[in-house]
């Protein structure tokens, strides 16, 4: 079986848990023998490709659809304006962003028309653009490779439109991947109209649509008006392999309870802190780590300096690749708070760590975690009380780490990837 | 009487902080970004205080001792000249030889603890003057408080303390109708007198003098002087307080700075109606016109000229409870290391840094702020304030297992004593300092 995929990224350059999916995903494809074609905009070259053929969008050049790049420079349109993705940028910011960018596309457009486009990959002002533009690459690409694939799968909608134009050009089934949705990104009057706009589309286009974990699918159901039928749930893996473990000193003798992840409203920064100042009043042995950086920082920050428990509270900033496993190495308990998360795999790495995990009841690794405390989001109290407990009864906390640890090593990529291989072969039946 | 102009000039750097993240907490006990802190002084030195001090001690003996200046001088920027820019301080002391210069009092470490703890406050004063006299050999007899603070209160202290003179910024908010150019007295000790600036010639100099968009620039002498003629017209005194860094590091040597200063004083001798005093004289000279009433503390700084640059917003004042809140134990603790930290993140200029008024005063905030955001600058400060306070407390645990040894030793059952001291392998350690308990307060200074 053969699949081309449409991707963002891919490691090692990545920005969100995205790519690292993609490349758990596709290595356990690999094992239950599907060669996978992966497409992303921007590849670097330095892409570990043992198991995937990696094309760079960047390297092909849209002449092969005049036909359906027209009418689909049409269909996407409106993407063109206002391309602001930036969140939280204020009102004149705003105004220059989408004035250069409206100045910018009438020039680029004219050059880049028919010749190979430099994408960036990121996630920028111009994202939409660049969406646009990997449409028409995407259907290029479909066509050159038209007998190497039998289904086609794109990731989060970013590339659904380069799905459904690979899907229109070549009639093979298209699979769509919700790894989030708008609504976990933003609080329901912040969401992002074109992006829902563009889920939408994905998904109505698809055979059928995988969703990250029972929650996102019933967002997919609820939000979107998709068929239950059509949508399933396949939960994400962990790829621990090559990770060594790290031994780290400690550097205080007090146990350490870390937040880690973008610090967003999505994301139950705020509560985290609650339960922290209730947990403070109750014992002296402990501090709290806020890790990553995000729009509600300088609140958050403001909000422990309120509170006075900035001496027992600190923050890390953005910590990247071996910081991240250096914090989980120093933790005595991990929390996620998360209001809405579609799958969160960092609770996987934490127990992977060793370190027993407390997530909230509203994110989707919880349905299949069994060694993780589960608390309601806004519940600080159970959630000051389950971080207390972990403290301080060694019984729990002992349990929690043992078993949470032999539970995440059982979540494989090759088994999710058996999973999603049996949908590929039930939408090549159907068609 | 000829009417008199006071010039003052404040010198001080901080010791900026390095880059101190969680990881270090408990593990890298040196919090100073040495290679800044040694760069930043080493330029202002070439830049400002050696040029400014040669021209000022030519002006002096040029003008046969007509023509004066005060320093306050802190003792965190003399630690930094010892280090860094002996030559520095061997400039001074000429222009202290001269006996035109007047050194004033201030808290060594430039800190806020007259917000805090007279204690505290006590100390660093007392700290400041012991150094003063071992580099100069004066004794300072004026006070002037980090970044002028002033209040009713804090000018008790500061007469309880001795001192009869005392500098503070002539803020519109508590004057009123009346002029800054008068002496007056502090409300609660009427004995204290107050010299009050007037912002608005000093900062004519400080912040106006290169600025090509004022619609006076260029800056002569003689207008100058007509402006301090026209705004002591009935009045009796001009006080010019800035700081010394304004002289060829705020205001570049090409915007002619240095040619103005050395101008000045020969064009206002010779105009006859001003005379230079020192704050000592001028405080001798004049005679106070009344009482001055300030209840909440005021400062040079920010348009409010409060001290809500220091202690305005949360993180500010997070920080600064958390930081006093160590006096207490440090109190039981000789520890020179300890206590030489403790006054240095009490600089108010890490304070400074926290604030977030970037509105009004964004502008001067940024160009003396090291960090990109009063954010950064919390959670850097706090950081190392975390690391500090485990000094603290493991020192207080050990001293403890100390006190209870030394007790134990005198106790006629001996094995417990060998128990309790056994554990402990750092205790051995401190036991030298246990020796010396009455040598606490003179380790400090």
């Amino acid at each position: 079986m053969r699949v081309l995929m449409f991707g963002w990224e891919f490691p090692p350059h990545i920005a969100g848990g995205l790519g690292t999916a993609c490349y758990g995903m596709t290595k356990g494809l690999a094992y239950n023998d599907v060669d996978v074609l992966f497409v992303m905009p921007s590849a670097s070259g330095d892409e570990d490709e043992s198991a995937v053929k990696i094309i760079n969008a960047s390297d092909v050049a849209v002449d092969t659809v005049s036909a359906t790049v027209d009418e689909f420079l049409g269909k996407v349109q409106f993407v063109h304006i206002g391309t602001n993705m930036v969140p939280y940028v204020d009102p004149s910011d705003f105004k220059t962003i989408v004035e250069e960018e409206r100045k910018r596309q009438i020039k680029g457009f004219r050059v880049q028309y028919g010749q190979k486009y430099k994408f960036s990959g990121k996630y920028g002002a111009n994202l939409m653009e660049e969406v646009a533009r990997y449409a028409m690459v995407g259907a290029t690409i479909a066509m050159q490779y038209k007998d190497q694939f039998d289904v086609i799968h794109a990731h989060d909608w970013l590339t659904y439109l380069a799905g459904i134009a690979a899907k229109q050009l070549t009639g093979k089934p298209l699979v769509v991947h919700m790894h989030a949705t708008s609504y976990d990104r933003a609080s329901d009057d912040q969401v992002d109209t074109r992006v829902v706009d563009l889920e939408t589309k994905g998904m109505m286009a698809a055979d059928k649509v995988m969703a990250v974990s029972e929650l996102t699918r019933n967002i997919c159901i609820n939000r979107y008006g998709i068929d239950p039928d059509k949508v399933v749930a396949v939960h994400n893996a962990v790829d621990f392999s090559g990770r060594e473990k790290l031994e780290v000193e400690r550097n205080v003798k007090e146990k350490v309870v870390t937040f880690l992840g973008r610090v967003t409203y999505q994301k139950g920064p705020e509560y985290f802190i609650e339960a922290a100042a209730k947990v403070l009043k109750r014992c002296n042995n402990v501090r709290f780590v806020m890790a990553g950086s995000g729009d509600m920082l300088n609140r958050c920050i403001r909000h422990v300096a309120r509170l006075g428990i900035s001496d027992r509270f600190h923050f890390t900033g953005f910590l990247r690749g071996k910081e991240v496993h250096k914090m989980f190495a120093l933790s005595d308990v991990y929390v996620m708070p998360s209001i809405s998360e579609p799958f969160g795999i960092s609770p996987l790495e934490a127990m992977q760590t060793n370190v027993p995990s407390i997530i909230s009841k509203q994110s989707g690794c919880a349905e299949i975690l069994k060694y993780a405390l589960k608390v309601d989001f806004w519940d600080v109290d159970a959630m000051s009380d389950a971080i207390y407990g972990l403290l301080q009864y060694p019984a729990i906390s002992q349990l929690a780490a043992r078993c949470g640890y032999d539970e995440v090593n059982s979540i494989k990529w090759n088994d999710v990837a058996a999973k999603i291989k049996g949908i590929y072969q039930e939408v090549i039946d159907k068609n | 009487m000829k009417k008199s102009i006071c010039l003052y000039f404040q010198v001080h750097q901080p010791n900026r902080l390095r880059l101190y993240r969680f990881f270090d907490i408990g593990k890298d006990s040196h919090y100073y970004d040495d290679f800044a802190n040694r760069t930043i002084l080493r330029r202002v030195a070439q830049k400002c205080y050696l040029p400014m001090n040669a021209l000022l001690l030519e002006l002096i003996e040029a003008n046969k001792g007509a023509f004066k200046v005060a320093f306050s001088i802190s003792g965190s920027v003399l630690e930094q000249f010892d280090r860094y820019a002996p030559e520095v301080i061997e400039s001074f002391r000429k222009l202290a030889q001269t006996g035109s210069v007047e050194f004033l009092s201030e808290t060594y470490y430039h800190s806020l603890a007259s917000l805090a703890s007279p204690i505290e406050f006590k100390n660093q004063v007392l700290k400041h003057k012991a150094a003063i006299e071992h580099y100069f050999g004066v004794t300072p007899k004026a006070f002037r408080n980090t970044e002028l603070i002033y209040s009713d209160a804090i000018g008790e202290m500061v007469y309880d303390m001795g001192f009869k003179t005392m500098l503070t910024e002539g803020a519109r908010h508590v004057l009123g109708w009346k002029s800054p150019n008068f002496l007056y007295s502090c409300a609660q000790a009427p004995s204290l007198k107050l010299l009050l600036k007037n912002s608005s010639l000093s900062d004519d100099i400080a912040f106006r003098f290169s600025d090509r968009g004022w619609s006076d620039w260029p800056l002569t002498c003689e207008k100058y002087l007509s402006w301090i003629k026209a705004a002591a017209q009935n009045d009796e005194i001009v006080n010019l307080f800035m700081d010394y860094e304004t002289f060829g590091e705020h205001q570049k040597a090409a915007s002619g700075i240095f040619d103005f200063m050395r101008a000045l004083p020969e064009i206002v001798i010779k105009d006859g109606e001003f005379e230079f005093v020192t704050p000592t004289q001028a405080a001798k000279k004049h005679r106070p016109v009344g009482d001055l009433d300030v209840m909440d503390p005021i400062s040079w700084a920010d348009e409010e000229r409060d001290v809500t640059a220091w202690l305005g917003n949360e993180l500010q004042n997070d920080a600064f409870n958390k930081l006093n809140d160590q006096a207490e134990k440090l109190a039981l603790l000789n520890d020179e290391a300890l206590w030489s930290d403790f006054g240095h993140l009490q600089e108010s200029d890490h304070f400074y840094y926290m604030c977030t008024k970037f509105f009004s005063d964004g502008a001067v905030h940024k160009y003396f702020n090291p960090y990109d955001t009063p954010y950064e600058a919390f959670i850097n400060y706090m950081n190392v304030l975390s690391d500090f306070i485990l000094r603290v407390d493991d020192a207080i645990s050990v001293s403890d297992v100390n006190f209870a040894a030394a007790k134990a030793a005198k106790a006629p059952v001996k094995k417990a004593a060998a128990k309790k001291a056994a554990p402990k392998a750092s205790a051995k350690k401190a036991e030298p300092k246990a020796k010396k308990p009455a040598a606490k307060k003179t380790a400090k200074k």
